[in-house]
């Protein structure tokens, strides 16, 4: 038997003991090397060839992201590793680092309890570093982390010894402050990153070593020992000595908490149903002979095995056959296979305990974030929470007309497969829009769909996703329903930056209803009036509405219907049929029908919404646009070169630091003015640049810009030019 | 000018004569069919009148517009199935015209309100409030018609229940499995299998029809065609019970309830 079937076969046992097993993944901004450090760890498992490494990328699954050399998907992996006399199964899900595609980390984040954190030596701390960090911090994953490419300091910046030392204090002490600044309260002191306990570990990924204090003393290698190695190049004897798979890998067995200790912290973060009930305590308990429940985390169309689920069984045994329920869904599925993943290899299994990660198929109408149970009334888990919002969207067709049906069938598997893809048809001109992360995200989806899919697609331009907000309050603005029997009076006003903040950071339950009290509490401590705070019925995006009124007969029975047209106007605005931001709507006063039928859905809904739309016209209404914060590394030389480029697209220099010959400029610029920066900024630099950027919320468009964007913006949706004013939505 | 004449129930003679002769003589004839249906085609109700009508949309008749428009030049009627304003949709329609400055007539037509009740022989005095049930959506199940059935029996009073005519007419048994369901929501035992119930199916037509019974067995029952409206009698006087059982089959047993 090879080592590798070796390997499966103990991977398959180690499935049942959840003492042994770790389910981790590696985050690290783009470029870091994360993909070639995780294939040097299965190579080091055996799984793949040990000469391969690094250079297969067996993660990098895509053929189309080892083009780029840039992980899309986060793939999984299970690996066997031996640390103190004992085997330990290894769960290994790779996440991409380019925030164009930051969904894919927040999902990967819920199916794992551990993280390592790869920071490059060079680089240093990146601001993407604090993004991925913050993500899995918030799903209560604990990090250790790897400083990578130390090779490089020593060859390329020819760092000294004490120079050497020095980046790496440098690099923990950021790290720290990065995990003290987000850490759930209780873990800020004990999740710290310390050189002297193992949980920091320095090396190369590339040349597939590296070493940790722990190892140091097992072996007598020293900091001496790996600078004299790199600097004469013979990192060969060191990959021999000290392989990067064996000191990570004991790293995450000693630092990083099996699912049976993580699952008692983070469940109670990620499920708001009873923990005493049967389900709660057997997710507690991480009970393989409890009631069955799972959290879809990623969706992969195979190109022959169809669609394949990916999921962590939080509780239960999933079983090959077996019946379960996907909440929102009314009737019940059958499992077909289930698998454990290793490297693109599926191996099936007959059953897969709670704490592992599973591959299955038989889940047709699962997408990410799904819960699947054995108990069709469990609560369904938090919906995972997506940093960023998708901010670019071009309009996709059919190269071939005849093609139209199959567009949609694809666009749709798409956007099951990616949820930060959202796809939707502009209701006025038929046309089909595609949103995502950035300019760099839709030119991959734009690939798949005709590499993978075969399917030949025309794309336009790309085009920015504006927001609607309002800057004044307005006055009490009246909405009528088409039966002039219903009155609906509103105010709307700019919604307290504060409670902006908790609904972006998913402080606050979408279920508002339900979590009545928590949400008012939360509400007033972020500085809302008790009264307002007590009314709110409704959240959608970083928007709210609140119910003011006294005693209002019927209102109780309607408010689900100015619910739903409320969150109708937060989808599309007054303005620009933008989704609305950090807008608050307040119901002042009603005057509602005596009886349900003339109130109903087709009066209430045009009511309200005219009601919002008028107030919101009254109210100073203006256009955000998506910003990005760019970070460029380029030699001083040329640094004119990049900041010219920068501030002609209304961008503005942050900061700038000197690293050596290098210059690290720290910009921000409007997402609009970015398109077709990759091609500029290598021209304007001879290619001797790198660069990369992160979405950073939404601005006010400048004012001289205002009525221009919003012109432009409603004749691509086939609205008429201008707004209509508030008078428009009286009648 | 602008009339509006009521056109009864069921059929093209359900009119009134003053009716009649008001949309014959008038310059513009419109209909709306939105708020109740007749038992009858358009067709038959031209050939009644003479004259060509125009059925309305409800977003037509809403907006107003053009109606307006055209009443202030000319004489211009507008029907309607019942009494017009007996469920008060038009009368937003009628203020407008008169605000601006446009004569209005109502002429009346027989309404479900009375004609239930008579059909059933039961006494006008004792109603109660009218609800209407509506077709639950996804976000939209009112229980307030189960508080006023609630109020009314607590006063011993009969509630008349129209039923919605959006997206079909409902059925009175449709209407009865909604009744349960907030029975099932609420659980204060104000209805159940038990209850009496009494259901009217095309008033005013030949084949009109009167039916009452506990409501475990009414809702097994076949009405025929639509339009239906159930009645839930409150406490009821002798004369009442007896016309139930007479008129509408309603078992012997609740004359001894009395």
């Amino acid at each position: 038997m090879g080592r590798k079937e070796e390997n499966i076969r103990k991977a398959k046992e180690l499935r049942y003991k959840p003492e042994r097993r770790r389910n981790i993944g590696v985050v690290a901004p783009i470029d870091d090397g994360k993909t070639t450090f995780s294939d040097n760890l299965l190579a080091g498992a055996a799984m793949i060839s040990e000469e391969l490494a690094g250079q297969q990328l067996v993660l990098d699954y895509d053929e189309q992201e080892q083009a780029r050399g840039i992980t899309i998907n986060a793939a999984a992996a299970s690996m066997v590793h031996e640390y103190e006399g004992e085997e330990y199964l290894i769960n290994l899900i790779d996440t991409p680092g380019h925030v164009d595609f930051g969904g894919d980390v927040t999902r990967a984040m819920r199916a794992v309890d551990g993280a390592i954190v790869v920071v490059c030596a060079v680089e240093g701390v990146m601001p993407q570093t604090e993004t991925v960090l913050r993500q899995a911090l918030r799903e209560r994953v604990k990090p250790v982390l790897l400083i990578n490419k130390v090779d490089r300091l020593i060859n390329e910046l020819k760092l000294d010894f004490q120079q050497m030392q020095e980046r790496f204090v440098k690099i923990i002490t950021e790290v720290n402050k990065l995990i003290k600044k987000m850490a759930p309260e209780e873990f800020k002191d004990k999740w710290l990153v310390k050189p002297e306990d193992g949980s920091v570990a320095f090396g190369s990924a590339l040349h597939n070593w590296a070493i940790s204090v722990p190892y140091m003393k097992k072996t007598g290698i020293t900091f001496k020992d790996i600078y004299e190695y790199c600097k004469n190049e013979d990192q060969k004897t060191l990959a021999k000595k000290a392989p990067i798979h064996e000191v990570t890998l004991n790293m995450v067995i000693k630092h990083l908490p099996n699912p049976k200790e993580a699952q008692r912290y983070r469940i109670p973060n990620i499920w708001h149903g009873d923990l005493d009930s049967p389900i709660g305590k057997a997710m507690i308990e991480c009970d393989p002979k409890g009631p069955l429940s799972l959290m879809v985390t990623k969706i992969l169309i195979d190109p022959h095995a169809g669609e394949i689920t990916f999921g962590r069984v939080f509780s239960g045994t999933l079983r090959e056959g077996q019946e379960v329920y996907i909440i929102g869904m009314p009737k019940p599925y059958r499992i077909q296979q289930v698998a454990v993943m290793v490297g693109d290899d599926r191996i099936q299994v007959e059953d897969i305990p709670a704490g592992n990660i599973a591959a299955i198929s038989g889940l047709k109408d699962a997408y990410a974030g799904s819960t699947v149970t054995s108990d069709p009334n469990m609560e369904p888990f938090e919906s995972i929470r997506h940093i960023s919002e998708p901010v670019v969207t071009v309009r996709v067709e059919a190269k071939r007309p005849a093609d139209l049906p199959k567009l949609v069938k694809v666009l749709r598997d798409i956007s099951k497969a990616d949820p930060s893809i959202q796809v939707e048809i502009n209701q006025e001109t038929g046309e089909y829009l595609m949103s995502g992360m950035g300019e760099l995200h839709l030119e991959v989806t734009e690939y798949r769909i005709k590499n993978e899919h075969k399917l030949d697609i025309i794309t336009s331009e790309p085009t920015v996703i504006y927001r609607e907000t309002v800057r004044k309050t307005s006055p009490v603005f009246e909405g009528k329903s088409p039966n002039k029997h219903n009155y609906l009076y509103v105010v709307v006003e700019p919604l307290e930056e504060s409670v902006v903040k908790a609904l972006q950071e998913g402080e606050i339950p979408d279920n508002v209803k339900k979590y009545r009290k928590e949400v008012a509490k939360k509400l007033e401590e972020l500085g809302m009036s008790k009264e307002e705070a007590k009314g709110v019925f409704g959240v959608k995006g970083a928007n709210l509405i609140t119910d003011v009124t006294k005693g209002i007969q019927h209102l109780h029975e309607a408010k689900e219907l100015l619910k739903q047209a409320f969150e109708e106007v937060c989808n599309a605005g007054p303005k620009a049929a933008e989704p609305l931001q950090g807008v608050k709507v307040k119901l002042v006063d009603a005057k509602l029908h005596e009886d349900a039928i003339h109130r109903g859905p087709a009066q209430l809904i045009p009511a309200m919404r005219n009601a919002i739309y008028g107030a919101m016209m009254l109210a100073d209404p203006i256009l955000l646009e998506p910003m990005q914060k760019v970070f460029i590394s380029v030699p001083h030389e040329l640094m004119g070169n990049v900041t010219r480029e920068i501030t002609q697209r209304r961008g503005t220099i942050l900061d700038i630091k000197q690293e050596g010959d290098m210059s690290i400029i720290l910009a921000k610029a409007p997402v609009a003015e970015m398109f077709g920066f990759a091609s500029a900024i290598r021209s304007a630099t001879g290619g001797r640049v790198l660069w990369s950027t992160e979405n950073m919320g939404f601005e006010p468009l400048p004012d001289f810009l205002q009525d221009e964007v919003t012109r432009k913006v409603r004749e691509r949706k086939g609205l008429k030019p201008e707004p209509y004013p508030a008078e428009h939505y009286a009648g | 000018m602008l009339s509006f004449i009521g056109l009864g129930l069921w059929d093209e003679k359900d009119i009134t004569l003053k009716g009649l002769e008001e949309a014959r003589k008038c310059d513009k004839l419109y209909a709306e069919f939105y708020t109740s249906k007749m038992g009858v085609s358009i067709e038959k109700i031209e050939e009644q009148i003479g004259k060509k009508i125009e059925v309305l949309s409800r977003e037509e008749v809403e907006n107003g517009e053009t109606l307006l428009n055209e009443a202030e030049r000319s004489h211009v009627c507008l029907l309607t199935g019942g009494d017009p304003m007996a469920a008060t949709t038009h009368i937003d329609l009628r203020i407008r015209a008169i605000e601006r400055g446009i004569e209005t007539r109502v002429i009346h037509g027989v309404s479900i309100v009375s004609a239930s009740a008579s059909l059933l022989g039961l006494q006008i005095y004792k109603f109660g409030k009218v609800v209407s049930i509506a077709r639950p959506s996804e976000n939209y199940f009112p229980l307030s018609p189960y508080d006023a059935i609630k109020d009314n029996m607590k006063m011993n009073l009969h509630s008349l229940l129209l039923l919605d005519t959006t997206d079909g007419y409902m059925t009175a048994n449709e209407a009865m499995e909604i009744l349960l369901e907030m029975e099932r929501r609420r659980r204060e035992g104000v209805l159940g299998e038990d209850t009496l119930i009494a259901v009217v199916a095309r008033v005013s037509a030949d084949d009109a029809m009167a039916r009452a019974g506990y409501m475990k067995d009414m809702i097994k029952e076949d009405f025929g065609e639509t339009p239906h409206s159930i009645i839930i009698p409150g406490k009821l006087h002798i004369m009442e019970a007896k016309a139930l059982v007479k008129i509408a089959n309603a078992p012997e047993e609740i004359l001894e309830k009395i």
